[in-house]
């Protein structure tokens, strides 16, 4: 089974990077763009055997501890089997 | 006064403190590998500059679980001096021995030029040889040097004088354009609050360390196991 946690910059940080890309993609064209945010995606691969109630708790604690800083960015857990 | 410079893997401004601290400060001081558990060898350890852990996943953030760390927390609880130096602060602010975090560059770009700061609090066994409003010219390197906090925490490091030092213009002034990376208050340096650990965006061992060594003879908080 897979947990997959997606980490994002809060609403109130400016994302640089977001608006760089964000540069790059009008200049292919397209236009009614009006943000573009980037973010970080974590998928972890977990044993089968393992309820989605601990994946989930498991990936939020990784989330939480490592894979996202609190003071900059938010995350969002699914479970998948 | 026996100072560890904190080697992780990565580091790559170990070498320039130990240095400083060996030669010019002229105090004895050893490598502390960051695998070791025990500093109670040592008064003040210094977190140098460079890019432990290859800055994979944020600047600092795999440091941070480096078996080291949880001693250096322990050092700085019971006293001891802790310097951050560039990735050594963003080690610092990771491990939440210091508050906010250092994001990347509002312009994207590796700065590696010189810049002025302006001390802002002298009030520190780093910086009481300084006095408030002195300008230093001093080296940055970094992509991940732009600093943020939440309101909350910077209106506490204001009005409890923990911003140590911001970035300034030839006059002193503070002003947008000075500030080399889109730091929050163009904050360049903080410590916490008992005022023992601090983290210092520049990377010039030479000037700061030399300040902190000498600084921290005057006035040395209690030291560790004592």
């Amino acid at each position: 089974m897979k947990a997959k946690v997606y980490v994002t910059l809060k609403p109130s940080v400016l994302d640089p990077q977001g608006k760089a890309i964000q540069h790059s993609v009008e200049q292919l064209g397209f236009g009614g763009i009006e943000d573009i945010r980037q973010g970080k995606y974590f998928e972890i691969a977990l044993d089968e055997s393992v309820s989605d109630g601990d994946a989930r708790a498991a990936a939020e604690r990784m989330a939480r501890e490592v894979l996202s800083n609190p003071v900059i960015e938010d995350f969002r857990v699914e479970v998948e089997r | 006064m026996k100072f560890g410079v904190i080697i992780f893997p990565g580091s790559n401004c170990d070498h320039d403190a130990y240095h400083v601290i060996s030669k010019h400060v002229g105090q004895p001081v050893s490598f502390v590998w960051h695998k070791e558990t025990d500093l109670s060898a040592y008064d003040a350890v210094i977190l140098p500059g460079g890019f432990s852990y290859g800055d994979y996943l944020r600047a600092g953030a795999l440091a941070r679980f480096s078996p080291v760390m949880r001693s250096v927390k322990e050092f700085a609880a019971r006293g001891g001096l802790v310097l951050g130096i560039c990735n050594g602060f963003q080690i610092l602010c990771e491990a939440g021995l210091l508050p906010g975090a250092l994001m990347r560059n509002r312009d994207l770009h590796f700065r590696c030029e010189h810049v002025r700061v302006r001390v802002e609090s002298v009030d520190t066994p780093f910086t009481n040889e300084l006095s408030r409003g002195d300008l230093l010219s001093l080296p940055i390197a970094h992509a991940e040097g732009n600093y943020t906090c939440d309101d909350a925490t910077l209106a506490e490091m204001q009005r409890e004088d923990r911003i140590i030092f911001r970035y300034c213009d030839a006059a002193g002034d503070v002003t947008d354009e000075s500030n080399p990376n889109g730091s929050r208050d163009s904050v360049a340096g903080v410590c916490n609050r008992a005022r023992n650990v601090m983290g210092f965006a520049a990377i010039s061992p030479r000037k700061c360390l030399s300040v902190a060594a000498r600084a921290s003879e005057r006035s040395r908080p209690p030291l560790p196991n004592s």
